[in-house]
């Protein structure tokens, strides 16, 4: 199991993987099925795994904090999908992701498993994390944009220093 | 009590086929897509996932188009759909601190951190019906200008800074879940807030508006109002680790209020709290007013208002349980009404007799009923 | 590792449907499909994890399972449920032993108010068969014999002890192989032969 795996490493590694981890599952849930399974095609077709526990759809409790820093609350729940993957070489990938479509968190269980895997962790970085990164980052920065240009100066009026 | 009747079946079954053949209308008029709705009314779809309790924007389009836009009625689709899913948990909470800002406003500071930022809003709007919206039209982009702040400090963290209001206690324990224990009285602030958030806005709204019209005011001011996304983590025991699992919309609103202090505590603003899923900016601002409301006895206040009274809000501020409740009155309750109506012809019938009696026609009918 | 049921949903209502059963006619044997787990989980009892819990329901294992560190890597993996130390905060208690079981006062026996909020024991046995005793109560109409092999020696002392805190008190489930049976606390011991 990957926690079995984690543990043959020294706790450091093991860190600094689940650190990367994250962060490439941090890009991948906001990346649809399609996108990243075009990514994986690019990592090869041949790739082999078997699925330890099926697909499912459940809950999860979104959980708020009262006045925005104090203690949790329960806001309301989200659908979430989880997904496990298992290489011939055992490595176990996993996939959680808002929403209820079982492409996506299969595939982004593939891609946590490869991304384990040392022979393919390169590849999956270029072919499918990269793509997605820089095409994420160019929505945040156009949809920050478009907010900054709704934002109010006051001063514009009395100060007559605004170089546009 | 009602009775199962039966013999309706063949009516139910044309009933509900009608309804389907209304719902699609006319067939010369194209089928709305679940896209239309959730890029289109996309506020509508806001408010069934917040008061649906349940963050799946193509759900609760689907439910808004099975409902016909009868928003309490996708509601309680979707509160039923939910009820089908197996919990894998509970999130890390959330940190509105870090939101991607869509839109922060403050009524309090004209000049804070990163300013005011309107985002996609109503207000200064002219509420003017625009007929060019009648037609199909080619809407141009938006404006775009250089961003400078990534992330917003609150107004309530900066107020904080010179210890001007009250803190928060960040302390995590025990949770507790409306959606598995049933509410019991006095509630503690996150159930409420649980309650709150997943109340129906309408009646929220009025219990907040009662509060700035003299039924337990609290001298409130939107200290800020912020719509965004914000990553949601989920700690997934096979994992491992706190998963990022995705973004989500959410508008959060806090109320400064007015001051309290003791003895031993110098007098500083209080606060009101709301937070919804989606661009749901009229329903935290009256979810914070009601919450600030019900910490009236907690801050020794005088009590007595509706919104003040927890058992009377939170009783009633679930629309799918009063919609249930309302409904079930059309429900057959034939049996009930014949007693009702045996029981009103006996006294007749010996109002009657006494009248008889007595010869006198104008006893008023509850001294008959004695 | 379990290889891919093709058919979870269905294999867990199987499951459920087994100890439904099961609990509707005390002492009668169901069949329960297993699946494979790591030992000394019996895949009868796996089946039942697999179904019943989730991260909702905290499980209990006695030492022998709680020896095996694979045990608690599966069914973390297989039903996201918590796992407890203390089994009177136990939603499930797993057995694998009997012999060695703590006694029935030590897992929860729900409230008056929340008789729900008890403890399911499941008591892996080796075998239906040895010293007797009859049972009866909702379910039987007329009373039943149950044997099975091993259990503590005070069991029935035990059952009779759990019958008297009802409505609150524990359900046990004992399972041999594929043969599961069910002990609610509704059961009284009539007889020992």
């Amino acid at each position: 199991m990957a926690v079995a795996n984690n543990k043959n490493v020294d706790g450091e590694t093991a860190e600094a993987a689940c650190v990367e981890r994250r962060a490439a599952m941090a890009v991948l849930a906001q990346a649809e099925a399609d996108d990243i399974e075009r990514g994986l095609r690019l990592v090869g077709d041949g790739v082999e795994f078997t699925e330890p526990r099926p697909v499912e759809t459940g809950l999860i409790m979104l959980r708020g904090r009262i006045g925005g820093d104090g203690a949790p609350f329960n806001a309301g729940e989200a659908t979430v999908t989880r997904a496990a993957v298992q290489l011939a070489s055992g490595i176990i990938g996993f996939g959680y992701v808002l929403g209820r479509d079982h492409r996506k968190a299969r595939a982004v269980a593939l891609c946590d498993a490869l991304l384990q895997a040392d022979d393919y962790r390169l590849s999956v970085e270029q072919h499918v994390l990269a793509p997605l990164r820089l095409a994420q980052q160019q929505r945040r920065v156009f949809a920050r944009a478009q907010t900054a240009a709704t934002r109010v100066d006051f001063f514009t009026l009395v100060r007559g220093e605004d170089e546009r | 009590m009602y009775v199962a009747v039966k013999g309706g079946e063949r009516a139910i079954e044309n009933a509900h086929a009608l309804l389907a053949d209304v719902r699609r209308g006319d067939r010369a008029v194209p089928e709305l897509s679940l896209a239309q709705i959730d890029n289109q009314l996309a506020l509508g779809v806001d408010r069934v996932m917040c008061e649906g309790s349940l963050y799946d924007r193509e759900l609760a389009a689907l439910a808004i188009k099975q409902a016909r836009g009868d928003m309490i009625e996708a509601i309680f689709l979707l509160r039923a759909y939910r009820t089908t899913l197996p919990r894998f948990g509970a999130s890390e909470p959330v940190e509105t601190a870090d939101m991607n800002i869509r839109r922060r406003i403050s009524a309090t500071f004209k000049d804070l951190p990163g300013g005011q930022v309107l985002g996609p809003t109503f207000d200064y709007t002219h509420r003017l019906l625009d007929h060019a919206l009648a037609q199909a039209s080619e809407v141009p982009p938006a404006a775009t200008a250089s961003a400078s702040e990534a992330t917003f400090r609150s107004v309530t963290d900066l107020l904080a800074d010179s210890s001007l209001i009250e803190a928060e206690d960040a302390q995590d324990g025990e949770v507790g879940d409306l959606t598995r224990e049933p509410l019991s009285f006095p509630a503690g602030r996150d159930l409420r807030l649980q309650n709150l958030a997943r109340g129906d806005e309408g009646f929220l709204l009025a219990l907040g508006y009662s509060t700035q019209r003299g039924f337990g005011r609290n001298h409130p001011f939107a200290g800020e109002i912020r719509y965004g996304e914000v990553e949601v983590e989920f700690f997934a025991e096979d994992v491992g680790f706190a998963v990022p699992l995705g973004m989500v919309s959410l508008t959060e609103c806090q109320m400064v209020n007015q001051f309290a202090g003791s003895g031993t505590q110098a007098p500083h603003f209080t606060r009101g709290y709301g937070l919804a899923f989606g661009q749901s900016e009229r329903k935290t601002m009256a979810m914070a007013l009601v919450d600030r409301a019900l910490r009236a006895r907690e801050l020794g206040e005088e009590t007595g208002a509706p919104a003040q009274d927890e058992e009377f809000v939170l009783s009633h501020s679930d629309n799918v349980q009063a919609t249930g409740f309302v409904e079930h009155l059309k429900l057959p309750h034939y049996v009930d009404f014949q007693a009702e109506l045996g029981l009103l012809r006996q006294l007749r019938a010996e109002f009657a007799e006494r009248a008889a009696d007595n010869q006198i026609s104008d006893t008023p009918l509850q001294d008959a009923a004695e | 590792m379990t290889a891919l049921n093709p058919d979870p949903a269905f294999a867990s209502q199987a499951a459920f449907r087994a100890l439904m059963e099961a609990f509707a006619r005390p002492g009668e044997m169901r069949t329960l499909r297993g699946v494979t787990a790591p030992a000394p989980l019996a895949p009868a009892t796996a089946a039942l994890v697999q179904s019943l819990a989730d991260y909702e329901t905290p499980v209990w294992l006695d030492r022998s399972l709680a020896g095996a560190p694979a045990v608690a890597e599966w069914i973390r993996f297989h039903s996201n449920a918590p796992l407890v130390t203390d089994p009177g905060d136990a939603a499930f208690a797993l057995v694998a032993d009997p012999h060695t079981m703590p006694d029935f006062a030590r897992f929860a026996p729900g409230s008056e108010e929340y008789p729900d909020r008890s403890t399911t024991v499941v008591i892996q046995v080796e075998r239906f068969c040895g010293r007797s005793f009859s049972i009866e109560g909702p379910g039987n109409k007329t009373a039943r014999s149950l044997a099975a092999e091993p259990l503590p020696d005070d069991f029935v002392e035990r059952l009779h002890a759990n019958r008297e805190l009802f409505p609150r008190g524990i359900d046990l489930v004992l399972i041999a192989g594929e043969r599961v049976t069910a002990l609610p606390r509704s059961i009284r011991v009539v007889m020992e032969t």
